[in-house]
């Protein structure tokens, strides 16, 4: 059995989120780390790697310093690591990024592709769908229990007050919560063997039927105009009245608004 | 000369420091408390490989160095002293003698379930009369056919109890030296379960309290001729040399405990307020402040020299480690209690208390600079290399 994750090296969003003048991510000013849903989707490979001896490549895009997280992620047990890197690829968004990954993907050979749900810095969740549909495999997202029977996965997809359960055939894609496991440790002789490893590193002439016209910023139909922190709210209106008449209160609020 | 870490030693940091935050820092206070084995986070450590770090990979290990190593019971020890003194005397005083002097069937009996930490390792050399005076030894070993039959009592041995291997220092016989008769010492590899072999007295102690400490007692304990550690009569030197790597160990864990007290003590006058402003802000503050952080620096590069030296060791079998080891312990002990101590200070009424972190800490600095050679002895170490 053979498994692609797909991780991501993200800024860590703990202690805060840092901005450049012109409202871009200061990414040099945060940490880097490898996506958390990204990091359980890895887990979950592991696990099935433990299970049936399945080999595991990991794939990333991105800097030449993401290999940081392909290194992470072969002290955690990862066998292979890929790092897709090249000018013409910088400023991608959700499209140019999947198509650039079922480029590189389509050079490997797969039962399973794994993703995170969605990466801390853009929150989109599309990435892992849109490489499904350009592999023209089938996805089944947000997957919260994976479990393998025969050539099929059984996946229970999460809804906020329900999960269902899904089978689909292999070769699939699955996009993996956070809490879908907790990602295990690193081990210290794992770091070691890391650093010796070879990771493989990918460019543009390495990507599998993909047009240029698909890739990098010129590729990207969605153009961020600016981002900024959030916009700290005003302190709110505070009233004392009864229920009935709270009711109405926010009522013709809403009215006056126009939400209503 | 580069003072900066490679990428795979800043990784490893990486690693412990997540780890001990995570699952060490939340039970530091309850092991104190109650005194009890952190069993559940050993083998969340062994599970993460940490029991085996400089234990080579045909033996189980993780094939790391000692500076990985080091580091790690550093990180281990900013967050809680007991656990840091776990994994030091496991793997420095059990498995590094096996590793060093053990046959290749011991080294494939005992280190693979040390080394991933199925098993727990112990040292047993002081006695009640045989402390600094390691040559004052009293426990007795006889040959009877094809057993060694063990009689006689440690004291304060770390992980006593909880451990399953024991290196232990006994006297078999007397030898003649210069015309005068000396007590033929020698290791010996004992298991847990053995008959005649039992537990006396938990210590009570003032710090490091979720480490086992026990009494070792031995009873016509026989133990299979084969289970020498080393030569006969080559005990003393395997005790010193074992000492000298476990001296690395104790100063990583002395020098995690003077940094944990430190980054406490940062926080916290940031945060408390006297006379209308935070204490940070008062020069005394800002002074002591300096000078505790310049002190766990020093002690620091005394600490990860000590372990590159002994890398060295592990490499070319002549690198003499043992004089980088006896400073790198004197100073980051002797740091740790003063780093302890002024970090209670700077804590004011609250730091006294044990709802604080640094109450626990400044107790478990205390035995960094007697345990493992006192720091008298490590002043002998040093002048003696001086004056030879």
């Amino acid at each position: 059995m053979k498994i692609v994750v797909c991780v991501k090296q993200v800024p860590d969003t703990k202690g805060g989120v840092k901005f450049n003048p012109d409202g871009t991510l200061d990414r040099g000013a945060m940490l880097a780390i490898m996506n958390p849903d990204d990091k359980a989707g890895l887990e979950a490979a592991l696990r099935l790697k433990d299970q049936y001896d399945a080999e595991v490549t990991v794939v990333t895009m991105g800097l030449p310093k993401a290999e940081e997280v392909l290194r992470e992620a072969l002290a955690m047990g990862a066998d292979k690591g890929i790092l897709v890197t090249d000018r013409v690829l910088g400023g991608a968004d959700t499209w140019a990024t999947s198509q650039t990954l079922a480029g590189a993907i389509r050079n490997l050979e797969y039962d399973l592709i794994i993703t995170g749900r969605q990466a801390i810095d853009g929150d989109t969740a599309q990435v892992g769908p849109q490489i499904s549909e350009h592999l023209n495999i089938p996805v089944i997202s947000y997957a919260q229990d994976i479990k393998i029977e025969g050539d099929s996965v059984i996946v229970q997809r999460q809804y906020d007050d329900r999960y269902h359960v899904l089978k689909a055939k292999m070769p699939c894609l699955i996009t993996a919560l956070a809490e879908l496991n907790e990602p295990r440790y690193m081990t210290p002789g794992g770091i070691f063997d890391a650093y010796d490893a070879e990771i493989t590193v990918w460019g543009r002439a390495d990507l599998k039927d993909v047009e240029d016209s698909n890739l990098g910023l010129k590729g990207s139909p969605t153009q961020i105009a600016r981002a900024s922190d959030k916009v700290r709210k005003g302190a709110g209106e505070k009233v004392n009245l009864g229920v009935a008449e709270s009711v109405d209160y926010i009522v013709d609020k809403l009215k006056v608004k126009h939400v209503i | 000369m580069d003072f900066s870490l490679s990428k795979k030693h800043e990784m490893a940091r990486t690693l412990f420091r997540e780890f001990a935050e995570k699952e060490v820092k939340p039970l530091a206070q309850e092991v104190d408390e109650t005194e009890e084995f952190p069993r559940a986070t050993v083998e969340k450590m062994a599970k993460a490989g940490f029991m085996g770090i400089p234990i080579p990979k045909e033996y189980g290990g993780q094939g790391c160095d000692n500076l990985t190593y080091a580091m790690c019971v550093e990180e281990l020890s900013k967050v809680c002293g007991t656990t840091g003194v776990i994994v030091s005397a496991h793997t420095s005083l059990c498995c590094d003698p096996i590793l060093t002097y053990g046959t290749e069937e011991q080294k494939k009996k005992y280190l693979p379930d040390l080394a991933a930490g199925r098993k727990i390792g112990a040292f047993g050399l002081t006695e009640p009369g045989a402390g600094t005076d390691a040559q004052g030894q009293q426990t007795k070993a006889v040959l009877e056919g094809d057993e060694w039959v063990l009689n006689g009592s440690k004291i304060f041995i770390t992980n006593g109890k909880e451990a399953d291997v024991y290196v232990i220092i006994a006297v078999t016989g007397t030898v003649e030296k210069r015309g005068r008769k000396q007590k033929e010492i020698s290791a010996f590899i004992v298991e847990k379960g053995t008959p005649g072999f039992s537990f006396g007295t938990k210590e009570k102690k003032m710090g490091i309290r979720g480490s086992s400490t026990y009494e070792l007692i031995f009873t016509d304990c026989r133990i299979p001729k084969e289970n020498m550690l080393g030569q006969q009569g080559k005990g003393f030197g395997i005790a010193m040399h074992t000492l000298d790597g476990g001296r690395i160990g104790i100063a990583a864990q002395a020098l995690g405990l003077g940094e944990g007290a430190l980054e406490r003590t940062v926080d916290y006058v940031k945060e408390r307020k006297q006379f209308g402003r935070s204490i940070a802000q008062f020069q005394n503050t800002q002074f002591q402040l300096a000078d505790m952080a310049t002190k766990a620096q020093a002690a620091q590069l005394l600490v990860y020299k000590a372990a590159k030296t002994k890398d060295q060791y592990v490499k070319d079998h002549k690198t003499a480690y043992g004089v980088e080891a006896a400073m790198a312990k004197l100073y980051a002990a002797e740091m740790a209690m003063e780093v302890t101590t002024k970090a209670v200070q700077l804590h004011g009424g609250y730091g006294y208390t044990r709802e604080y972190d640094v109450e626990r800490m400044m107790r478990d600095a205390k035995i960094t600079e007697i345990y493992e050679g006192t720091s008298e002895v490590q002043r002998m170490v040093i002048s003696a290399a001086l004056l030879k």
